[in-house]
């Protein structure tokens, strides 16, 4: 199976906007959207859910008030500041490490599995998806992005499907690295700012460090014609290839807005031209490999 | 007054409008939380004056006291430690530094050891003070380095948190304690349906929050709808200007340039102290 991370680093650069449209492109792919806690490709792919599975991902210190002999050891051992001074759980604070439950002379304190979000599988025009939703303010994000990774590669095998395309989160922690770890390609998406410019740097360090090829892709990428260029010489000396430079079209975002893709709403857009050179590039880098 | 600056969806334009509002108004300390990406010295340009590295403590075994009972193993709710038969490995991406194997080890043969997971820099321009983190690339824990980073509020000061996307745990962290937040949204669906996620973590810590628009124009009308509904307070509306991208994409805080902004922004630093009751 050949799988694609689209990734960017700094936040809002269009990857959710290319993942949709290279699902279109693709013609039959598994789809997971790995950003788990702010999802959005559902909006676009519109996905009908066959099966929605819980996940119990961390867990809560949970105090019996009536065995509690209000000693304070728990408040006093536990790292994470997640015992108030009245000595209850902070629950945003909370890691579920245990140590409470250690310390605890009275056993008042348990460590309880909290549900603490969603994955489901579900049809799309094109395939199928792989989603999930945390819930808001829930930790163990990365967790989550394993299990929707699995989820893919079951469909997947299933249904014959050798295409998976992933929908990264932002950043370079936890659910990045769970989105990256052994995928044929990574597609960093930028844009020509210095904060794009930045966040690029260090995704490429990341996809490096995690054996991952890489390529890039500029959007918008006539907001700054001279930091695009700063981006291509870049890729020039670092060895990457830069698979395309997509221009600022106001139609990407009419296209959200009616929750369609580029490619379905604008096809012979520059945009849409742009992204299916893209696609080619892409494809052929996954052949390539194979 | 301690200011968080949130979105939900990434690059809505909180680094923007955090360090817009900090060179707006004074005695001010900014705080880059979103140590995955830090951007907001790319637009202030501070000269640093400090750099430290940041650690967590991960388990460090005396193998000759180790009799393999496998409690540390165990008890790891992160699967830090595996315990075989004759070895104990140790992942240290995985330790969350709680301390929990130490306190269970029969033998003692546990000590704390240090691993990095980042570095800390201080720097000024003028009298602004900016605290950051930068994440080692490869590490995947950002929380603890939040947690340094947070440890510089100096409360005479206006503090600005300058958060990363997403709703988990390192919102959360950068979030906690604030006074008020500013969510930035733009109004596409994409801005609106993050934005929910956003009030709902917002609304279940008892933070109160306003919205700021960035974009204004592009899209349609719901982000609108959902605040007038639920009578979230629209603080600042800021257009889709050809000129304001262009000046991000310099590194220049468009404030500078465009001047009229500077009062915007002050009203909006105003608005959000009144809202909290500061």
């Amino acid at each position: 199976m050949r799988q694609v991370t689209v990734l960017s680093g700094k936040g809002g650069t269009g990857k959710t906007t290319l993942t949709a449209a290279f699902s279109v492109l693709a013609g039959k792919a598994v789809v997971a959207d790995c950003d788990v806690d702010a999802p959005d490709l559902h909006m676009l792919l519109h996905p009908e859910t066959i099966e929605r599975l819980e996940f119990r991902g961390s867990k809560l210190a949970v105090i019996d008030e009536r065995k509690c002999v209000k000693c304070g050891l728990c408040r006093e051992k536990c790292r994470f500041e997640a015992i108030t001074e009245s000595l209850k759980v902070d629950q945003f604070s909370c890691e579920g490490c245990g140590v409470c439950t250690l310390v605890c002379p009275a056993n008042a304190v348990t460590l309880n599995e909290r549900v603490s979000g969603h994955a489901y599988i579900s049809k799309i025009r094109y395939g199928f998806m792989v989603h999930a939703m945390l819930n808001p303010g829930e930790a163990n994000s990365g967790k989550l992005v394993t299990l929707v990774r699995q989820n893919a590669k079951i469909v997947a095998e299933k249904e014959g499907i050798n295409l998976t395309l992933i929908d990264g989160p932002p950043g370079i922690g936890c659910p990045v690295i769970a989105s990256v770890t052994g995928v044929n390609v990574g597609l960093i998406v930028t844009e020509p700012t210095m904060s794009g410019i930045h966040d690029l740097k260090r995704a490429l360090q990341l996809l490096e460090h995690f054996n991952v090829q890489s390529l890039v892709c500029v959007n918008m990428y006539d907001v700054n014609e001279s930091n695009t260029e700063k981006i291509l010489s870049f890729c020039k000396g670092k060895g990457v290839e830069v698979a395309g430079k997509i221009p600022f079209n106001p139609k990407v975002t009419e296209a959200m807005v009616r929750g369609k893709t580029i490619i379905e709403y604008s096809p012979k857009s520059d945009a849409a031209d742009e992204i299916r050179h893209v696609w080619e590039k892409i494809s052929a880098v996954l052949e390539y490999k194979n | 007054m301690i200011l968080s600056v949130a979105s939900g969806k990434g690059g809505t334009g909180k680094t923007s409008v955090a360090v817009n509002i900090a060179i707006s108004v004074g005695n001010v300390q900014l705080l880059d939380c979103d140590v995955e990406e830090p951007n907001a010295h790319l637009l202030l340009h501070p000269e640093i004056v400090g750099e430290e590295p940041v650690y967590t403590l991960i388990p460090s075994l005396d193998e000759r006291l180790c009799d393999h009972c496998g409690k540390c193993s165990n008890f790891c709710q992160y699967n830090a430690i595996f315990a075989a038969h004759e070895k104990v490995l140790i992942f240290p991406e995985l330790c969350h530094g709680c301390g929990g194997c130490i306190l269970v080890c029969p033998k003692g043969a546990i000590k704390e050891g240090k691993h990095r997971i980042g570095t800390l820099k201080r720097g000024y321009k003028g009298d602004l003070e900016l605290v950051y983190g930068e994440l080692e690339v490869g590490e995947p824990m950002a929380t603890p380095l939040i947690r340094q980073v947070k440890r510089f509020i100096d409360k005479s000061k206006n503090v600005i948190l300058d958060a990363p996307p997403g709703t988990s745990c390192p919102v959360i962290e950068t979030v906690k304690g604030s006074d008020f937040c500013i969510l930035v949204t733009e109004p596409t669906p994409f801005g609106l349906h993050d934005l929910k996620i956003t009030v709902q973590v917002l609304e279940d810590m008892a933070i109160p929050f306003g919205v700021v628009v960035n974009r204004a124009g592009i899209g349609d009308r719901k982000v609108y709808d959902y605040c007038n509904g639920k009578g979230i307070p629209i603080l600042l509306e800021i257009p889709y200007e050809r000129k304001i991208a262009e000046l991000y994409s310099k590194g220049v805080p468009f404030s500078l340039e465009m001047t009229e902004y500077k009062e915007s922004f002050q009203s909006l630093f105003n608005d959000a102290r009144r809202l909290a009751g500061k």
